[in-house]
């Protein structure tokens, strides 16, 4: 007899629905096995574990980014002058990903950002819980600003919630302004798109238009925000779009 | 690969709830605009399978699209890339859905 309708199979398998009420269909499958719905949405460990560290940060009025781009992009060298700029007027704090190496940690700490370094050794992107532990061990004041530097990666890390308030998605002018178009979801999620090294604009081929284009086919509406982290071309502008993340949100 | 990352997720899930059962068939549902390659999440089942009650289990994948919305015409229509054009030709769409990444069902053996 079936377990979920008591009707009678016979030899043939029972069919059982749990969690849910999810609904019973007849025929039964083969003999001797039956079903177990579950509809577990597969990253729900990890978007349960961000949505953690989400309310863990707003209770401190802590702003939390999540810095993402391909390698040798820029990210720690805008992250240095961001932490040079911004720390007189506040605690910044940085979580730095990366696969191997203290490295890009010395960077930030000696640009004055209390830093926590997180290797992935073979993992390619940071998730969830690498970043509460994180959160844990350098234990930000309230009100920081903490910048999460994402391993450098454009697909991996597309998936994975961290606990952010915003996404920052940062390309050069020395890759390929089809880049958006080639790797969509990274761009597809992203909240502000920095356009770095645009110090080098007048010695590479690389076309402005073309790359906010293709970023807003992706993403319409999509914020560009040229800046060259080394020349400090822009970063007005990026540091007026951190003061609008860090207002609290209306509601 | 992330689908490694994916694919541990799944199977922590299924051993979460059904450790002590031996499971013939995962029932995965994965969307076409998920950023999640099905090949490769074949590929790592197999191996981050081994030892646990998923081992040797059949895997099948349902990859649903996503919903575009043409910006332009307004036409909906199914998406199956996060750059879908609209049939009349735009590329002024706004792509919804597709993203799933679920674990609809699993078939176990029975104990007999």
């Amino acid at each position: 007899m079936c377990e979920t309708c008591g009707c009678d199979a016979g030899d043939a398998a029972r069919l059982t629905a749990v969690g849910g009420g999810a609904a019973h269909a007849h025929p039964h499958p083969h003999p001797h096995e039956r079903v177990i719905v579950l509809d577990h949405r597969v990253l729900s460990h990890n978007d349960d574990l961000a949505a953690r560290n989400r309310a863990w940060l707003a209770e401190r009025g802590i702003l939390a980014l999540n810095v993402m781009s391909s390698p040798g992009s820029g990210k720690t060298t805008l992250l240095e002058r961001t932490v040079a700029d911004l720390s007189p007027s506040g605690p910044v704090a940085v979580i730095e990903g990366d696969q191997e190496t203290v490295l890009d940690a010395r960077r930030l700490a000696a640009a004055g950002a209390s830093t926590v370094q997180v290797n992935t050794g073979s993992g390619c992107h940071l998730d969830a819980a690498m970043v509460s532990g994180a959160l844990a061990e350098l234990a930000p004041p309230d009100g920081a600003t903490v910048f999460v530097e994402n391993v450098g990666n454009l697909v991996c890390p597309a998936l994975f919630d961290l606990g952010e308030r915003a996404r920052v998605v940062l390309m050069s002018v020395t890759e390929g302004a089809d880049k958006p178009l080639k790797y969509p979801h990274m761009f597809r999620g992203a909240d502000v798109l920095l356009l770095n090294k645009i110090d080098l604009l007048p010695y590479v081929d690389f076309d402005v238009d073309a790359c906010r284009d293709a970023a807003r086919r992706l993403c319409p509406g999509l914020r560009m925000l040229p800046v060259s982290a080394t020349r400090g071309d822009g970063l007005g502008d990026w540091y007026d779009w951190l003061d609008e993340q860090a207002r609290p949100v209306a509601g | 690969m992330h689908e490694l990352a994916v694919t541990e997720s799944v199977i922590d899930a299924i051993s979460a709830q059904l450790s002590d059962m031996r499971v013939t068939v995962v029932r995965l549902e994965i969307g076409k605009l998920s950023g999640v390659m099905p090949d490769a999440v074949r590929f790592c089942f197999e191996l981050a399978g081994e030892g646990t009650c998923v081992e040797g289990a059949r895997l099948d994948i349902t990859e649903p699209d996503g919903t575009g919305e043409c910006r332009a015409c307004g036409s909906v229509f199914p998406a199956r890339d996060p750059l879908a054009l609209c049939p009349c030709g735009s590329a002024e769409v706004t792509v919804t859905g597709g993203a799933e990444l679920t674990i609809k069902a699993v078939e176990v053996a029975d104990h007999v």
